[in-house]
């Protein structure tokens, strides 16, 4: 009986095992270069300061006044999103028609560069961008909406750019074989076609939307987060209790509007 | 018969309506966020801006910190990899306790009240992990360990290990499970049911899922630095508070790169799984 060879180090067989290899490689660095304080966090004093912290949660303060700051922050928070979510599409829609190239013979000459901006948008989380917009937008709603609107337009056109590229091609030839600018080619023939999947795409961002405007206040943007990080620097853990609360009800409400939203429009 | 079309658009009153209603919305929306677009060209909020954004040119070049940003870019690879390590310890034993293929006593019609239970509380208990932003557990967790990036570590491992048992159970109860069922009938057990029947068929879309955690990971890895979790955020916040543009365009410009390079490594790995 031949014994067992192992396959050939660098042949395509062995792609597997040279994967396996980096992965454990990468692992082991990533847990050896960080100076990871396990024994803080798994010492007995680690264990009941945790204890201490999440106890301090209840009860959660639900006093009038400070239910009403919450309500307030909240409806600041799903404003933030909405508007933010709003301006990115209609941001991505304007950047979405240079970025596609819409027929065979369009030179589209501004695809390549639109797609960069695209991408330098999107590559930049949410929080980046409101550290940035602090500056010039001061502390507040503000500085967040445009963070959301600037991070969204990036993911959004790119999205919007697909839809119209993969968009049935018949309508809008018929069109443009009659001699109709590219313009109305768009609006009349490619938008209709397209626009229930802008429209769940968009959707679909603003559930991810809420889960950021609900966080970006700790930067100092504004809503819930804001409310947060200054309650939870005090160490007032009632009040942050509260604020968790709502926030989880919040992304939980709007997942639900969006879903429904999404079920009608697609009926 | 009248073959003119009508010259008034049949649909306008909808349209008003719909119209009017957009607009009501979006006034108290406006108000809400204090949306004053012309405040940001405002003379004391114009000055600052263009001067950091004149910082931005040229980059900041030096050895020294070119050096110090390579460091705390691999500070922030090596959370995220970290952190979904851990999340996978979470992840993996509560997806086998969760997933109802691998059920014995739904073999035989409705699965028995203890273990539907036990489940479904798991899973509930999976999407409470998942459903609190990974930046307030790093808020608690630097309470609680002080700063640096063991918090960032462990608030990816809860929320990364809440979203991928949630998914992973998902994947693995959609795909075909006649398989692992017959498997179970004929008296194998869950664990060799799960290693011939059910892995197999998943493993790709399972592996697929995890790499692209893995890329969402590294862009949350940064985020984390802003609270004092260690790695390129850390440094990005130090910058911008310090008005120093040019060490933020290289920083922004690292980052982009590092996103972009994990957005290929990872559409590489998952085109390969495929």
């Amino acid at each position: 009986m031949k014994p067992y060879r192992l396959p050939p180090l660098f042949g395509a067989r062995c792609k597997g095992c040279w994967f396996s290899a980096a992965l454990v490689v990468l692992v082991v660095a990533s847990f050896w270069s960080l100076d990871l304080q396990w024994r803080a966090f798994l010492s007995i004093e680690a264990a009941r300061s945790m204890a201490r912290f999440v106890g301090e949660f209840v009860p959660p303060d639900l006093s009038a006044a400070f239910a009403r700051k919450v309500a307030a922050a909240s409806l600041e928070t799903l404003a933030m999103s909405a508007l933010g979510t709003l301006l990115a599409a209609a941001a991505g829609l304007v950047l979405a028609l240079p970025a596609s190239r819409t027929h065979q013979g369009d030179p589209a000459r501004a695809r390549a560069p639109t797609r960069l901006l695209l991408n330098a948008l999107r590559a930049v989380p949410e929080l980046v961008w409101a550290a940035l917009l602090l500056i010039s937008a001061g502390l507040g709603p503000f500085a967040g909406t445009l963070a959301l609107a600037l991070h969204t337009t990036g993911v959004l056109g790119r999205l919007f750019a697909e839809a119209i590229e993969n968009a049935p091609p018949g309508p809008a030839g018929a069109l443009r074989g009659q001699g109709v600018g590219a313009l109305r080619v768009f609006l009349y023939a490619t938008l209709p076609q397209v626009l229930p999947q802008l429209i769940s795409y968009a959707l679909y961002r603003w559930e991810n939307n809420i889960r950021a405007a609900a966080i970006l206040g700790v930067v100092g943007a504004g809503g819930l987060g804001q409310l947060l990080a200054f309650h939870m620097g005090l160490f007032q853990m009632g009040k942050t209790a509260t604020v968790l609360a709502a926030m989880v009800l919040l992304v939980a409400l709007v997942d639900a509007a969006s879903h429904t939203i999404r079920r009608l429009l697609a009926r | 018969m009248n073959t003119t079309p009508p010259r008034r658009d049949p649909a306008w009153l909808g349209r008003a309506f719909w119209f009017g209603a957009a607009l009501a919305l979006l006034w108290p929306m406006l108000v809400a966020t204090e949306f004053r677009p012309w405040a940001l060209f405002d003379a004391d909020s114009r000055g600052p801006t263009l001067r950091f954004l004149g910082a931005f040119v040229p980059p900041a070049l030096g050895g020294e910190f070119l050096w110090l940003v390579a460091r705390e870019t691999w500070r922030t690879v090596a959370i995220a990899t970290a952190g979904i390590t851990l999340a996978l310890l979470i992840a993996i034993p509560a997806t086998l306790m969760a997933t109802r293929v691998l059920s014995v006593s739904a073999l035989s019609g409705r699965m028995a009240p203890v273990p539907a239970a036990l489940r479904q509380g798991l899973r509930w208990a999976l999407v409470l992990l998942r459903s609190v932003p990974e930046l307030v557990w790093a808020l608690v967790f630097v309470r609680v360990v002080g700063l640096g990036p063991t918090a960032g570590v462990l608030a990816i491992a809860l929320t990364y290990g809440g979203m991928l048992g949630k998914v992973y159970a998902d994947i693995l109860e959609s795909g075909e499970t006649q398989a692992t069922r017959n498997l179970l009938a004929n008296g194998a057990g869950r664990l060799q049911s799960f290693a011939y029947g059910l892995l197999p068929q998943n493993a790709a879309e399972l592996t697929s899922y995890t790499v692209y955690r893995w890329e969402c990971a590294i862009r949350s890895s940064v985020v984390l630095g802003f609270v004092g979790a260690g790695g390129l955020g850390q440094q990005l916040d130090n910058s911008t508070k310090m008005f120093a543009g040019g060490e933020v365009a290289t920083m922004l410009l690292v980052f982009v790169a590092l996103v972009a390079l994990a957005d290929r490594a990872s559409a590489w790995l998952r085109r390969a799984l495929a």
